[in-house]
C-alpha cells in the first residue's frame, strides 16, 4: 500500500502546461522532499494533491482511494493536511483558538451549534497541550496575527498536524527563517511528524539531505531523478540541471 | 483576563437592570400614566438590538457582507401580522409569548432558502446576490397584496386574549417587556452561538477560508448555517415589531432597514459581541430624539457612520475596548487632560456643522413648514449674514484646532502603548 501516489498528473493553466506528467509514489511513514527551482511546479504540485486546484489529468490516490476529483475539505478528512508557503492562520483569533480549530473536526464537533466549546474538557486539553508542544503556552491568548514570523510558522505547523492526518505536507516550512530558526523549526518537524508521511518543498538544501529519506527534483513540472539523497546527490542530470547551478 | 471577564459581566447586568428600570423613570405614579414615547423608544431599541446583534453574526462574526438582512426581520413581521389575525379569530391556539418564535421559524425558513443561494459565495459575489434578494423581496411585497397587503401593508390586533400569564398586552408597558424578555433570549442564544464550533469556525472561515477547508471544514456550510440562524433571530426581530405597531408595511423588509442594520453593528463596532447593541441603542436614540429636533438627523447619522469608518473602523465598542490595556496598568488618567483638550475644538467643529446644516434646512424645508429656527431662546434671522459666519467659522477654525491637538493626543496614547509594550516585555 502507498500512502499517496501520484500517476502522470499533469495540469494546464490556459495554454501552458506546468505539471508534465508527475508520477510518484510515497509510502507510509516515508520523508519525502521535493526540491527543484524556481517555476519548476512544487507549489503547483501540492495544490494538486491538496485539492486547492483541479488536475487536467491524471490520477491521485490517498491510501488507496482516489482523491483527485474531491474538494480540499473531503481530502482533509481521508487523512491528509497542509501547509502553505504563505503563512496561513485565522489573523484575529487567539493562538489557542487556532489550534482549537484545527482539532474540532477531526473530534467529531462538525458544525455543531448546541455544544459550547468552554465545556468539552478533552478538546481544550488537547489544545491546551499542543500549546504546550509548540512552545507557544506563552502567547495563549493573543491574537494570531501578531505573532513573530517564526512563532507563526510553528503554529501552522501545529494546526497542520493538530488533525491528526496521516499525510501532512509542508511547503517551505522554513523560508525566511534564520538558522537557528530553521534548526528549531526542523527539530519540532521531526518530533510531531513522528509515525506520519511527510512531503516537503524545502528549498535549504541541509535541511533536505538532513531529512529526507527519499528526494524527488521537479524541473520544468517533470521529475528528473527520484529516490534516496546519495543517488540523487550524485545523479548526473540533477547536476546539471539543478545542484551544478547552485554550486557555481 | 478574569478581572475583564468579570467586569465584562457586571456591565451585562447593569446594562439588564437598566432596560428593566427605565420605563418606571418616565413612569407618572401620580396618574399612574406610563411614558408612551419612552416606552416606544425602548420597545424600538429592542427589536433594533435583535435586528443589529443577527446582522453582526454576518458582518463581525462571518465576515459576510449581507444587504438583505431587513428581509428576514421583514417575513418574520408580515407572517407574524398573519399569525396574529388567526390566533384572534381562534384559529391558531398560541399564547402571545410564543409567537415570536413562530416569526423566527418563518425568518429562518426564508433564509434556508436565500441563504442557499447567496452562501455559494462570498465577499463581493455574496454582496450582489444578497442585494438582489432583497430588491426581489421588496419588489415582491409590493406585488403580491393577499400575504404583504401593498402599499398599505398588513394589520393586526394584538389583543388575541391568550397569554400564558393572563396578560392582555394592551398597554405599551406589558408589550415592552415581552420585547425585552425576547431581546435577552435572542441575545443569550447569539451570545452563546459565539462560543459553539460553528460560531468559532465562522470566525475561522472569515479570516482565512481556505486554512478552514484545509483543517476538514466546508465553508460554504459554515456560512449557509451561519446565515439561517442569523436569518432565524431577525425573524423574531420582526414578529416584535408587527406586535409592537400592528401593522408591518413595506418598510419593515426594505433596503433602508438593512442598510440600517449595517449602520448600526458598524457605528457599534462588529469586533465585540456587545457592539450592535451599542450601535442599535445609540441609533434609536437619534432617530427618536433627535429626529424631533431636526430635519436632518439622516444627514447627522449619516455624517456619524462616515467618521467612524474613517477614524474607527473597529466602532465605538472598539474605542472602549482600546483603552483597556491602558486602564489595566492604571494608566488612564494621564490621557484625562489630552482628552479635556479634545473637547472644545470638537464641540466648536460640530456646532459649525450642525449650524450650517441646519441654517441650510431652515432655509429650505423649514421654510417650506413656515418653522423659525430658534437657538438659546431666542429666535435666529437665517436671512443675516452673522450666523452663517459664526457657523463656518466655527467649522474651520474648530476643525484646525481639532487637528492640531488631535496630534497631540495621538502622540501621548502613543507613548503610552509603547510604554505598556515595554514592560509587557520585561
Amino acid at each position: 500500500m502507498t500512502a499517496l501516489s501520484l500517476r502522470d498528473v499533469r495540469k494546464n493553466f490556459g495554454a501552458t502546461e506546468i505539471i508534465r506528467g508527475v508520477t510518484l509514489d510515497i509510502q507510509p511513514g516515508e520523508r519525502h522532499c521535493i526540491i527543484g527551482p524556481n517555476g519548476a511546479g512544487k507549489t503547483t504540485l501540492f495544490n494538486l494533491i491538496s485539492g486547492r486546484f483541479p488536475i487536467t489529468s491524471g490520477e491521485i490516490s490517498l491510501n488507496n482511494t482516489r482523491i483527485d476529483q474531491q474538494p480540499p475539505h473531503l481530502i482533509n478528512r481521508a487523512g491528509l493536511s497542509r501547509s502553505f508557503q504563505i503563512t496561513s492562520i485565522f489573523q484575529r483569533l487567539s493562538v489557542f483558538e487556532n489550534l482549537r480549530c484545527a482539532l474540532l473536526w477531526s473530534m467529531g464537533y462538525r458544525y455543531s451549534f448546541w455544544s459550547a466549546l468552554w465545556r468539552q474538557k478533552a478538546l481544550n486539553e488537547k489544545a491546551e497541550f499542543l500549546l504546550e508542544d509548540l512552545n507557544l503556552a506563552s502567547r495563549r491568548d493573543i491574537p494570531a496575527g501578531l505573532l513573530s514570523y517564526a512563532e507563526q510558522r510553528a503554529l501552522e505547523i501545529g494546526m497542520t498536524i493538530a488533525g491528526g492526518a496521516s499525510v501532512i505536507l509542508l511547503d517551505e516550512p522554513t523560508a525566511g527563517m534564520s538558522n537557528t530558526e530553521t534548526d528549531y523549526a526542523m527539530a519540532l518537524i521531526r518530533r510531531v511528524t513522528q509515525g506520519k508521511t511527510l512531503l516537503m518543498v524545502e528549498h535549504d538544501m541541509k535541511v533536505v539531505f538532513d531529512l529526507a529519506d527519499t528526494i524527488t527534483v521537479l524541473v520544468y513540472g517533470q521529475v528528473i531523478a527520484s529516490g534516496p539523497p546519495e543517488t540523487v546527490r550524485s545523479s548526473r542530470a540533477v547536476q546539471e540541471a539543478y545542484l551544478g547551478a547552485l554550486e557555481e | 483576563m478574569t478581572r475583564s471577564g468579570n467586569g465584562a459581566r457586571w456591565i451585562w447586568v447593569f446594562a439588564v437592570a437598566l432596560a428593566l428600570a427605565v420605563p418606571w423613570a418616565f413612569h407618572n405614579f401620580q396618574t399612574g400614566r406610563d411614558s408612551g414615547f419612552v416606552l416606544s423608544m425602548l420597545s424600538q431599541m429592542g427589536m433594533m438590538v435583535i435586528l443589529s446583534l443577527s446582522y453582526n453574526m454576518l458582518l463581525g462574526q462571518a465576515g459576510l457582507f449581507s444587504l438583505c438582512h431587513a428581509t428576514f426581520f421583514g417575513i418574520g413581521g408580515y407572517a407574524t401580522v398573519h399569525f396574529l389575525n388567526a390566533a384572534g379569530a381562534g384559529s391558531l391556539p398560541l399564547p402571545m409569548e410564543v409567537i415570536p418564535l413562530l416569526s423566527g421559524l418563518t425568518g429562518l425558513g426564508l433564509a434556508l432558502i436565500f441563504g442557499y443561494m447567496a452562501t455559494k459565495q462570498r465577499a463581493t459575489a455574496f454582496a450582489m446576490i444578497t442585494m438582489g434578494i432583497g430588491e426581489l423581496m421588496a419588489t415582491a411585497a409590493l406585488m403580491f397584496h393577499s400575504f404583504f397587503g401593498g402599499e398599505g401593508g398588513v394589520t393586526t390586533n394584538r389583543m388575541i386574549d391568550h397569554s400564558l400569564f393572563g396578560l392582555t398586552y394592551a398597554s405599551g408597558m406589558q408589550v415592552y417587556y415581552l420585547i425585552l424578555v425576547w431581546t435577552l433570549i435572542c441575545a443569550g442564544s447569539m451570545y452563546f452561538l459565539t462560543q459553539t464550533p460553528l460560531g468559532r469556525m465562522a470566525n475561522a472561515t472569515r479570516d482565512n477560508y481556505e486554512r478552514a477547508q484545509f483543517m476538514g471544514y466546508d465553508p460554504r456550510v459554515v456560512r449557509f448555517l451561519q446565515f439561517s440562524l442569523s436569518g432565524l433571530f431577525a425573524g423574531v426581530g420582526g414578529g416584535l415589531y408587527a406586535i409592537t405597531y400592528e401593522i408591518v408595511t413595506f418598510d419593515a423588509l426594505a433596503a433602508p432597514l438593512s442598510a440600517n442594520a449595517l449602520l448600526m453593528a458598524y457605528i457599534g463596532g462588529t469586533t465585540v459581541f456587545g457592539g450592535p447593541i451599542l450601535g442599535a441603542v445609540l441609533i434609536t436614540l437619534l432617530q427618536s430624539g433627535v429626529s424631533l429636533l431636526s430635519n436632518s438627523w439622516l444627514v447627522y447619522v449619516g455624517v456619524l457612520f462616515i467618521s467612524m469608518v474613517m477614524f474607527a473602523p473597529a466602532g465605538l465598542s472598539g474605542l472602549i475596548i482600546a483603552h483597556g490595556p491602558i486602564a489595566a496598568a492604571g494608566r488612564l488618567r494621564r490621557l484625562t487632560v489630552p482628552y479635556l483638550r479634545l473637547v472644545v475644538p470638537f464641540l466648536a467643529l460640530v456646532l459649525g456643522f450642525v449650524g450650517l446644516v441646519e441654517l441650510m434646512s431652515f432655509l429650505t424645508i423649514g421654510a417650506a413648514q413656515g418653522k423659525k429656527l430658534v437657538l438659546f431662546g431666542s429666535a435666529i434671522n437665517i436671512e443675516a449674514t452673522q450666523p452663517w459666519l459664526i457657523s463656518v467659522v466655527c467649522l474651520l477654525g474648530g476643525g484646525a484646532w481639532l487637528r492640531w491637538e488631535a496630534r497631540a493626543f495621538h502622540r501621548v496614547w502613543e507613548s503610552l502603548t509603547a510604554d505598556l509594550k515595554q514592560r509587557d516585555r520585561v
